[in-house]
């Protein structure tokens, strides 16, 4: 059994499409420099660096190095984690254990992304396997799609579940100046009359079926930096620091056609990893809030599904009754989600600082619940099916 | 005071990274290839701890962690498990759009290929349809030597 470990401190740059007045290495400066203010910290109070982006995205191979000067690297422990869309929870996990470790007391997590520097689905393909996959593959929208079709067969899921999704997404994005898509015009029009908008809009454009536009995140400019301290530390620094209560991860297939497409078993067995070691036995009831990596809209009625909140092919039902909205029993992603911001590297990362937020009373307009939350859960996902869970809370954990 | 940054103009530096690869299939994977280019029949691999078939082939389970042992001949036909219709265009796309593809569990296989659907109204295509390989006139060796699928 590792050291306690809480998060103390949370900086994140505006996420937009295209931050042409910095380079990367200045974007990920802004979000360190905002994480450290934010703990009251400096970096000579840090021990250790993880960073992480997605390969191939900005054509730069060291990043860890490359970013020295803006990261606070210089002559300081620092190292590359990525893998892929759940690299923000991974270098999240990888500070973690650092600090859990005991061997070092205070650790700087970093996740960035510049999409608009380069071709994302160009990028994103060299995910998938040059001999098998390539060939015959459409891209990452049409590989999400597969899935939603799946769903869509197995459980008579529609269209208009799908977009009541994409709905609670934007609208919440609202409520974050941080999100990169800001969809004003929705401001004030209830759920139900959004998504006979979008689902009937022709402006709408079917991109890989049953994906429309409105279904899929945005490509983002955007970092983050999450600050991670060992007990005895995280106390004196944070007035109410969000302590990791467990994490997990899980891998399965590459091959596409080797997944189990009906349901999504890693972010299954990963949060089962979690709820046990943290003993949570009815998860809708004990987590007060979310922030899941759904980077589509479907992921948002079959993934809740596999974490555990309801029954399969129930996920709808949650989304209609109201049950993850801002004012629900289980708000989910209340800062808009991957949906309304995505500078994948910083992603999953961004799911973990704003569910320390929730914990820890800070998120302003955003917040659940009061303030009161106890328990946050953050998810990773990558895109051959692979899943990161990390659960956060008030108290601290036995 | 302003910003001495503020009001310049932003620089964009164009490049393009073009790197060539040679992509070693390896024994297991190569005779799958060899059984479509030369015989049009469809091999797959058979753990000896699960019994599942893996096709494309593995010579590995992942599952198991052991070597597979068996090969084992597949149909040529099995059920669209499901599928997409891809409406926009892109370069590295195999066809232009609208295109189809889907995941096929062909019969004797446990896990599914991932394949192009062609020769047929998308409009008809079905979760659970029978669907039949096509083979490419000139094969080369490759996963497109099955040019696609097609409703059987």
């Amino acid at each position: 059994m590792g050291k306690r470990v809480a998060i103390v401190g949370y900086g994140q740059t505006y996420q937009r499409s295209s931050r042409k007045d910095v380079n990367g290495v200045e974007l990920i400066n802004e979000a360190v420099v905002t994480a450290l203010a934010d703990a009251e910290l400096t970096i000579r109070d840090i021990d250790a660096i993880v960073i992480g982006n997605m390969d191939h995205f900005e054509g730069i191979n060291y990043v860890d190095m490359w970013s020295a000067e803006g990261s606070g690297a210089v002559m300081k422990p620092v190292i590359k984690v990525c893998t892929g869309g759940t690299t923000g929870t991974t270098v999240a996990m990888c500070a973690y254990y650092h600090v859990a470790s005991g061997m070092f007391n205070k650790v700087l997590a970093i996740g960035w992304e510049k999409n608009s520097e380069s071709d994302t689905t160009g990028a994103i393909i060299t995910a998938f396997h040059p001999v098998w996959e390539r060939p015959t593959l459409g891209g990452a929208v049409a590989g999400l799609a597969i899935e939603a079709s799946k769903y869509m067969h197995n459980y008579g899921a529609t269209e208009r579940d799908g977009a009541r999704v994409a709905v609670r997404e934007r609208l919440h994005a609202l409520n974050n100046p941080y999100a990169h898509l800001h969809q004003e015009w929705m401001k004030g029009i209830p759920p139900e009359k959004l998504v006979d908008l979008i689902v009937g809009s022709e402006q709408n454009a079917m991109l890989a079926y049953p994906l429309r536009m409105s279904d899929m995140c945005p490509r983002t400019d955007g970092a983050a930096a999450v600050i991670f301290a060992a007990e005895g530390s995280a106390e004196k620094i944070a007035p109410v620091p969000a302590w990791v209560h467990a994490t997990a991860n899980r891998h399965n297939f590459v091959y596409a056609g080797d997944v189990d497409m009906d349901r999504n078993t890693t972010i299954a067995e990963a949060s089962k990893a979690v709820f046990k070691k943290a003993g949570v036995k009815e998860p809708l009831k004990e987590i007060d809030v979310c922030e899941l990596y759904l980077p589509y809209s479907y992921a948002g009625l079959k993934w809740i599904e596999d974490i555990g909140f309801c029954a399969y092919g129930e996920g709808p039902r949650l989304l209609w009754d109201g049950v993850t909205d801002m004012d629900g029993e289980l708000p989910i992603n209340p800062s808009g989600g991957v949906m309304s911001s995505n500078a994948i590297g910083a992603t999953a990362l961004i799911r973990v600082g704003e569910a320390a937020l929730q914990v820890m009373g800070k998120a302003g307009p955003r917040q659940v619940k009061g303030g009161n939350v106890n328990l946050a859960l953050a998810t990773g996902f990558g895109g051959c099916y692979w899943g990161d869970v990390m659960l956060l809370g008030k108290k601290k954990p036995a | 005071m302003t910003d001495w940054k503020d009001k310049v103009e932003n620089m964009v530096y164009s490049g393009r990274i073009k790197v060539p690869y040679l992509w070693n299939v390896g024994k297991t994977g190569s005779r799958f290839l060899i059984a479509i280019r030369d015989n049009k029949e469809i091999w797959g691999t058979r753990c000896p701890g699960c019994g599942r078939v893996y096709v494309p082939p593995v010579k590995t389970c992942g599952e198991c962690f052991v070597p597979t042992t068996e090969w084992v001949k597949v149909s040529d036909t099995g059920v669209l498990e499901s599928f997409t219709v891809v409406h926009y265009s892109y370069e590295m796309q195999p066809r232009k759009a609208p295109l189809a593809y889907g995941l096929i569990k062909l019969d004797g296989a446990d896990g599914a290929i991932l394949h192009l659907i062609g020769d047929t109204d998308f409009a008809k295509l079905k979760t659970g349809m029978k669907v039949k390989a096509v083979f490419a006139e000139e094969r080369v060796g490759s996963i497109a030597d099955i040019k696609h699928f097609t409703p059987a």
